[in-house]
């Protein structure tokens, strides 16, 4: 795992606002732009939003 | 043969208008009175302000569409609002000036027997000293993405910023809201994550010191108190995912903050707690506070009855429950269902011009008496909703009498579904899909956090990305009315 990611954790600063938070881990960043997995993603958002969409009307 | 006029053609009055005539025929009139020449789908306009889009990408002129309708289009501001008409006519007018169609200046009245009042809000930069000119108009320190006009400026020097931070010189960006009582910091926070994106993409981004100020409480209030969300068995505060989001981008921020004051390369700030503080930029977007347009209204003798038609705000009074009480007494009932004029029932308010209640957020003061809590918002999916309730109401009123029951669309009982831009690119852009439900919430249904766990949710990824670029196509189409523009739900 030499190529681990940590770039997101050098934003974080013992006992500042930034050490309170959650930061994501390089897998949930990796997702985050994972073509097949945000294809997945797009339709569960699409339903989660028409039912919202709907529900409203 | 019925008139209903629409003062405004944003995102409500539009809505408004195109289902009144949808649905009202050739035996009706409809006319739409706005000062504009253009329809803006102003949730893009944040990707003109990066250059990601153009302005022409954004707008589209009103009045081919409008003629292909049959709506009477009027390039005009609405000035004054006259519900009992005049001495010798009971019929209601309003008073228009035009800002276009060669009529510029020209002053005329137009009858209506409803009235929907869509006509958005002032962008009120002149409330804190140095956000505006001193006329109206945005000063000479800050940008905006307010319209196109403003994005396409906040682009060009955004530019020069990047030129510099290219040459290695460090250049710092500030972006928020401009006033203690501000609303739409959603605009705001997109707009940060995308110059954050685009000065990665640009290879400029360590050069840059990039810092938020807002009048929020915490960190993803958004002017709706917040949101919780199911994640990893908890339900966990929109506070957590913003923080969050701040971090991973090397975002600094300053939150419950007054802007008081700004200058060339610097701003004034009053904090909760009631210290003071400044903040120097070589690049800021501010958004400024909103009000009324200033509309007035006179009784059938002349006497100004503005304070009955509009609250001190400037917003129009409708059926909510504007008894002032504490936060902790506020009700889902208190918001307005109908968005019908207590006083006079054919003229109904929408979208940003109905005077809300009360805010969303918990309201705050400083020790010095300075109101830092973000004004609640009416934009997007509630604003269009809103807008094609009322013209439902207004139709049946005209097709089955005064005593029709009209449509309601409480901003208590409807959700809203939002996505907010962190960055535009098929491939490696992001934005936050979020649902809310409701979107004020009912903490006595729903104790505790307000809003129903099953319909409220949010993830930031390419997919949200996909789905805020389809949006902009897709309602650019409607608001064209292309085929089939009824089927696409606002």
């Amino acid at each position: 795992m030499a190529s681990v990611d940590h770039s997101i954790e050098k934003h974080v600063k013992p006992y500042e606002p930034s050490f309170e938070t959650m930061v994501p881990t390089p897998l949930v960043k990796f997702l985050r732009t994972c073509i097949l997995w945000q294809i997945i993603r797009f339709i569960v958002i699409n339903i989660k939003m028409i039912l919202v969409v709907s529900k409203s009307h | 043969m019925a008139r209903v006029v629409v003062m405004g053609a944003g995102v409500s009055g539009h809505t408004a208008a195109t289902f009144a005539k949808h649905w009202l025929g050739k035996e009706h009139e409809v006319v739409v009175v706005t000062p504009n020449s253009n329809w803006n789908w102003i949730p893009s306009n944040i990707w003109v302000g990066v250059g990601e889009m153009t302005k022409e990408d954004v707008v589209f002129p009103l009045a081919p569409v409008y003629e292909k309708a049959g709506i009477i289009y009027k390039q005009a501001k609405a000035v004054s609002i006259h519900p009992e008409g005049k001495e010798g006519s009971d019929k209601p007018f309003i008073t228009i000036e035009y800002t276009g169609q060669g009529k510029e200046g020209q002053t005329e009245e137009v009858t209506y027997d409803y009235l929907i009042n869509a006509t958005g809000p002032k962008l009120n930069f002149d409330a804190t000293p140095g956000l505006g000119n001193g006329q109206g108009q945005i000063g000479p320190y800050t940008v905006s993405v307010c319209t196109a006009d403003h994005a396409v400026h906040a682009n060009n020097e955004l530019r020069k910023i990047f030129e510099k931070a290219k040459a290695g010189q460090k250049q710092k960006i500030l972006i928020g809201t401009g006033h203690g009582m501000c609303t739409c910091q959603g605009a705001a926070f997109e707009y940060i994550f995308n110059i954050e994106f685009e000065a990665r993409r640009a290879g400029v981004r360590d050069n840059l010191e990039i810092k938020w100020i807002s009048n929020e409480q915490f960190l993803g209030d958004f002017g709706i108190g917040g949101l919780h969300i199911k994640r990893g068995g908890y339900a966990a505060s929109s506070k957590i995912f913003a923080e969050s989001l701040f971090v991973e981008r090397g975002v600094d921020w300053i939150v419950g903050a007054a802007v008081k004051k700004v200058e060339e390369g610097k701003v004034h700030y009053e904090l909760l707690d009631g210290s003071e503080g400044t903040e120097e930029f070589d690049f800021a977007m501010l958004i400024p506070p909103f009000s009324g347009v200033g509309l007035k209204a006179y009784d059938k003798a002349g006497e100004d009855i503005t304070d009955k038609l509009f609250a001190p705000n400037g917003f129009m009074k409708v059926d909510a429950n504007y008894t002032p009480k504490p936060y902790e007494e506020w009700k889902a009932s208190d918001w307005p269902r109908t968005y019908q004029n207590p006083d006079y029932k054919n003229i109904f308010a929408v979208g940003i011009a109905f005077a809300p209640p009360h805010p969303i957020s918990k309201p705050a003061k400083s020790p010095n008496g300075t109101p830092i809590t973000p004004a609640p918002p009416r934009t997007g999916m509630p604003s269009g909703i809103i807008g094609k309730a009322v013209a439902h109401s207004v139709v049946d009123l005209i097709k089955h009498g005064p005593n029709a029951k009209l449509h309601e669309a409480s901003m208590a009982e409807m959700g809203a579904a939002c996505v907010a831009s962190a960055g535009k690119s098929l491939t490696k852009g992001t934005a936050a899909a979020l649902t809310v439900y409701p979107v004020v919430p009912d903490y006595d249904k729903y104790p505790g956090i307000g809003r129903d766990l099953d319909y409220t949710f949010g993830e930031i990824g390419l997919a949200g990305h996909w789905i805020k670029h389809i949006l902009h196509y897709m309602f650019i189409y409607k608001a064209k009315l292309k085929p089939g523009w009824t089927l696409i739900p606002e």
